[in-house]
């Protein structure tokens, strides 16, 4: 049977369908998780796509961490239950708690749309896990606050975890560190900046994608890590 | 402020000119009404009967435009045409201008323009999921052009990026003419699977008016009559208030709810609220139907105490939309709507009196209502708004016109550049000047590649568009307008703006399908404006029979002036191509690659008339380059095949600047320089319509030339690729990393960002 991800939708989410499209084009069943139902519908993994959640009003992702959906993610989360958030997703688990840190505006002040340079740091996560280290990857980023930061201590511990998922070649947005993604002390919640389900076919231009992608789908097959369900975190 | 509400203030003009009705049109008002108006009707009138609503000035001459083809599903007259894309998808497209909003608040004009174009595409039972943008501004040496220039782009990012539509394309064009009245247009394109496909009717008495979306404020009252309707001068920063705001995260919201309103057939009609708001929604559905609606504003949701009837029903407040709902349906389409977090009322119902009465209070009045809330606030024939007068305006050609005509640039040109000149300098001029340079820095900050549909982005000839739903078939969009070529010769020029949409379509490897137009002009009260206009529609029409392209829509903009001068006559065009057989890579894309024979299609003739090469030079008269409708008929064809069959990959459409420049550009994208021979000033910068630059394997010169001459277009070998130059045999030699670099910074150096 097809692993089920979970895609979950907020009022103003709108990398949904891109979402969905990439799952099944690598064999998953999407299932779309309304932010306003609390079941996650015993989805083997979730991903928070891109968008405008509530608008994006207030801070990004502000408003997103307190729909009845993202307690149930948090309990996932806890069980070990593999969650990457993409760009607008990553700014929802920062908010939320479920990875340190925050996205502040880019370096320019202006929304940057165009294909990025990625090296995967470390191939112990849920979006890596069918990657090699070094590997550069190129992928679109399509965001305005995508400038990754956070306290020394978060840094010095991002680093000595090896919990940067993967980092720009060429910083775009002045993130600290030139970071794109990271991953939780457990490891099964990634969140990263660019947009990995863009690139999934060299008929859009790059198909570099299609590791994370066909990462995220093995993780669903695999289920909870070991580590986190022994309760590393 | 104008049309606050307050008409019955003491105020030197009498209300109806306050409002923008004539005195003519007042008596017909009194006389198809048989009585005077009250202060309701009048502004409903005035809004309904405004240029922007009624197209008075230009429905004599619109009628002149193709718009018949087989696949054409949806002609003009809608929310949006909608052609037959095959396998049970339709596609729905729509041009508009947002540019008297723009000029006076550039970011929430523009991004109301945007918001306003979504809506007509998904009350159509489309998914938009394309937008594009053709701008033009002042030059970047004034502050104020500057902050628009900025201001407009941000609105742009701001609202298209939130609402979750990808910017795929579009175009910049700097010049002097639009310095006071900058032109802000918006293309949107949407797909549908055929039986979604709903138009804007109000069928069914009894059926009721569900209002949808936002609630209705003070914002953008009078915006079609007081502020698109009539040019600007010194003050008009105070019609500010006529300026809507935009919300894109209201918008997406509506987008969500509607189309699933449309997929489980819950409504019979649907019409987005635009200019002139609720007046014009609920008696445009009506009167489509041949029915009567009757509106109570109470039902209406506002965002402040106090707000009047005048005021309700002309408020242009955005994110807006009408819904025709059977009763039986109501209560699933009140559910679907708060499970979108959207607010919904029924704010009418269809009747057959034939009358459009608006209440206040009397579908909840009950059994003890006393008169007030019985009696209609206004009561008119439903058809009379949307029914306004028809004018056929005095037509005059400029009188300077013969003369600018007879001063042919070339002279002047060549004169000063004669073969063997170093023309490297120039080549260098024009990379750096704005309409050429390097538009990266605008299309960057728009999400171009949402819905994982985008082949080919913005930067090229046309934008591509795989359709997902069919594999292998895609979607070729170009928008192009030239101004400069229209001025000089506003029906040779037509032809040329549609001639250069198509072959950039083409040269993807697409059928051009259709057209949409979006037609700037200046005061229609002047008769050289309107004589433009009428040459442009007739050039447009001829050029459109000409390639078998059917006009589906259109949006007409007048009033273009700033202190009395009009701009340059601007008919932009926005084609839709299809393309058939994309494999996994773009069909073709503009960069030259190693070991590559260069070949031009087309011939050159020494045309500078309204190029960019005599611009540089301040030389602005002369005639446009000749448009031979049937040779650019016959290259669209040539290049589309040759694209399609694989035979050639690296293909650039020849426009601004000339060869010269296309060349300069293929080898800036593909990292790679070149030596070709192209003659002097005449081979490097005329703008001689219907030419195309191709990048081929040399193995393949000799069947190339000999497709094209089997299609009656000349064709020549003029070099190769390689080096780390730009050379044309005594013409010029550019070092590939100046000529990059100059044209990539040109812009950002302008906004003194660099």
């Amino acid at each position: 049977m097809a692993p089920r991800v979970g895609v979950v939708v907020f009022p103003g989410t709108n990398c949904e369908l891109d979402a969905i499209y990439a799952l099944e084009y690598f064999g998953a069943e999407a299932v779309t998780l309304f932010h306003a139902d609390e079941s996650i519908q015993g989805v083997d993994a979730v991903i928070l796509p891109g968008g405008f959640a509530h608008g994006d009003y207030l801070r990004t992702g502000a408003i997103a961490q307190f729909s009845p959906v993202m307690e149930s993610l948090g309990r996932f989360a806890q069980d070990g239950g593999p969650v990457v958030g993409i760009c607008n997703g990553f700014q929802i688990l920062c908010e939320s708690g479920l990875l340190p840190g925050a996205l502040q505006k880019n370096a320019g002040l202006k929304f940057l749309c165009k294909s990025v340079t990625l090296r995967v740091e470390t191939t112990a996560t849920p979006l890596t896990n069918q990657a090699r280290v070094g590997e550069l990857l190129e992928i679109p980023i399509n965001h305005f606050e995508g400038n990754y930061t956070c306290s020394a201590e978060t840094l010095a511990a991002l680093r000595d975890e090896d919990r940067v998922v993967v980092r720009y070649l060429e910083n775009p947005n002045g993130s600290i560190d030139s970071i794109a993604g990271i991953c939780n002390e457990a490891r099964n919640v990634v969140g990263l900046m660019p947009h990995p389900e863009r690139a999934i076919e060299s008929v859009l231009g790059s198909s570099d994608g299609a590791v994370m992608l066909q990462s995220i789908v093995a993780s669903a097959v695999s289920g909870p890590t070991a580590a986190s369900a022994a309760g590393r975190s | 402020m104008l049309c606050s509400g307050n008409l019955g203030a003491v105020t030197a003009e009498p209300i109806h000119r306050q409002l923008g009705l004539t005195d003519d049109e007042l008596e017909r008002i009194i006389a198809l009404l048989e009585r005077e108006p009250s202060e309701l009707e009048l502004a409903m009138y005035a809004v309904m009967w405004s240029e922007h609503c009624s197209y008075k000035s230009s429905k004599v001459h619109l009628g002149r435009f193709p718009t018949e083809a087989p696949w054409v599903l949806v002609g003009p007259g809608e929310g949006a045409g909608v052609i037959d894309v095959g396998d049970g998808l339709a596609v729905a497209v729509r041009i508009e201008s947002h540019n008297h909003p723009s000029a006076i608040e550039p970011r929430q004009g523009a991004a109301t323009g945007v918001g306003g174009i979504i809506r007509d595409i998904f009350s159509m039972g489309a998914r938009p999921i394309a937008l594009m943008d053709p701008l033009r501004f002042g030059t970047l040496d004034d502050a104020r052009t500057r902050f628009l220039f900025e201001g407009v782009v941000s609105g742009i990012s701001g609202y298209g990026n939130a609402v979750g539509v990808p910017t795929v394309g579009g175009e910049v064009v700097f010049d002097d003419c639009y310095r006071g009245n900058p032109l802000v247009n918006v293309f949107c394109l949407g797909i549908l699977p055929q039986d979604r496909l709903v138009l804007a009717t109000a069928e069914g008495v009894g059926n009721l008016a569900v209002l949808l979306g936002a609630s209705t404020g003070r914002d953008g009252i009078g915006g079609a009559s007081v502020l698109a309707s009539a040019g600007f001068q010194e003050g008009s920063e105070t019609k500010r208030p006529s300026v809507q705001v935009g919300d894109p995260f209201e918008e997406k919201k509506l987008i969500e709810a509607c189309l699933e309103l449309l997929d489980r057939g819950l409504a019979v009609g649907v019409q987005d609220l635009g200019a002139a708001g609720i007046s014009c929604a609920t008696s445009e559905t009506a009167a489509k139907a041949g029915n009567g609606m009757d509106v109570d504003i109470a039902r209406v949701a506002r965002r402040e105490p106090g707000m009047n009837a005048v005021e309700v029903m002309t408020s242009e407040s955005q994110e807006r939309m009408l819904a025709i709902v059977e009763p039986a349906n109501l209560d699933a389409v009140l559910e679907l709507s708060a499970r979108w977090e959207v607010r919904a009322s029924v704010i009418g119902v269809v009747t057959d009196t034939g009358r459009f009465r608006v209440y206040e209070g009397k579908f909840d009045a009950g059994e003890n209502a006393d008169a007030s809330a019985l009696a209609p606030l206004a009561d008119v024939p439903v058809e009379s708004l949307g029914d306004g007068p028809t004018y056929h305006r005095p037509m005059e050609a400029p009188s300077d016109l013969a003369e600018r005509q007879a001063d042919d640039p070339a002279r002047a040109l060549l004169e000063r550049f004669p073969d063997g000149t170093d023309l490297s300098g120039e080549l260098l001029a024009l990379l750096g000047s704005l309409n050429i340079a390097d538009k990266s820095w605008v299309w960057r900050q728009y999400d171009h590649q949402l819905f994982l549909n985008t082949v080919s982005g913005p930067g090229g000839d046309a934008s591509v568009l795989r359709i997902k739903e069919a594999p292998g078939r895609a979607l070729a969009l170009s928008v192009d307008g030239k101004a400069r070529q229209v001025a000089l010769d506003p029906r040779i020029g037509s032809k040329l703006v549609v001639l250069e949409a198509t072959r950039n379509v083409a040269c993807s490897g697409a059928r051009p399908m259709a057209l949409v137009n979006c037609l700037n002009f200046g005061n229609p009260e002047h008769p050289e404006v309107m004589w433009q206009f009428s040459e442009a529609v007739d050039g447009m029409s001829e050029a459109c029979s000409a390639l078998g392209l059917p006009v589906i829509g259109g949006n007409v903009s007048f009033y273009n002036e700033s202190s009395g001068v009009d701009i340059d006559p601007t008919p932009v065009v926005g084609v839709i191509g299809l393309l058939e057989g994309l494999g996994d890579s773009p069909p073709s894309t503009i960069g030259f690659r190693e070991g590559q024979a260069i070949v031009v299609l087309g011939t050159t003739a020494p045309e500078f008339g309204g190029s960019e090469w005599a611009d540089l030079h301040g030389l602005r008269n002369g005639v446009p380059p000749a448009a031979d409708l049937e040779i650019g008929h016959a290259l669209n064809g040539l290049i589309a095949a040759l694209v399609t069959e694989r035979i050639v990959t690296t293909v650039h459409d020849c426009a601004d600047g000339g060869l010269a420049v296309s060349l300069a550009e293929m080898a800036i994208a593909g990292g790679i320089g070149f030596t070709v021979d192209i003659g002097g000033a005449v081979g490097c910068f005329s703008e001689s319509a219907s030419r195309i630059v191709l990048g081929v394997d040399p193995e393949r010169v000799v069947e190339i030339l000999g497709r094209a001459s089997a299609s009656g277009i000349a064709a020549e070998e003029v070099g190769s690729t390689g080096g780390d130059r730009l050379v044309a045999t005594g013409a010029f030699s550019v070092a590939l990393t100046d000529a990059e670099s100059t044209w990539r910074d040109a812009i950002p150096n302008a906004l003194g960002l660099s």
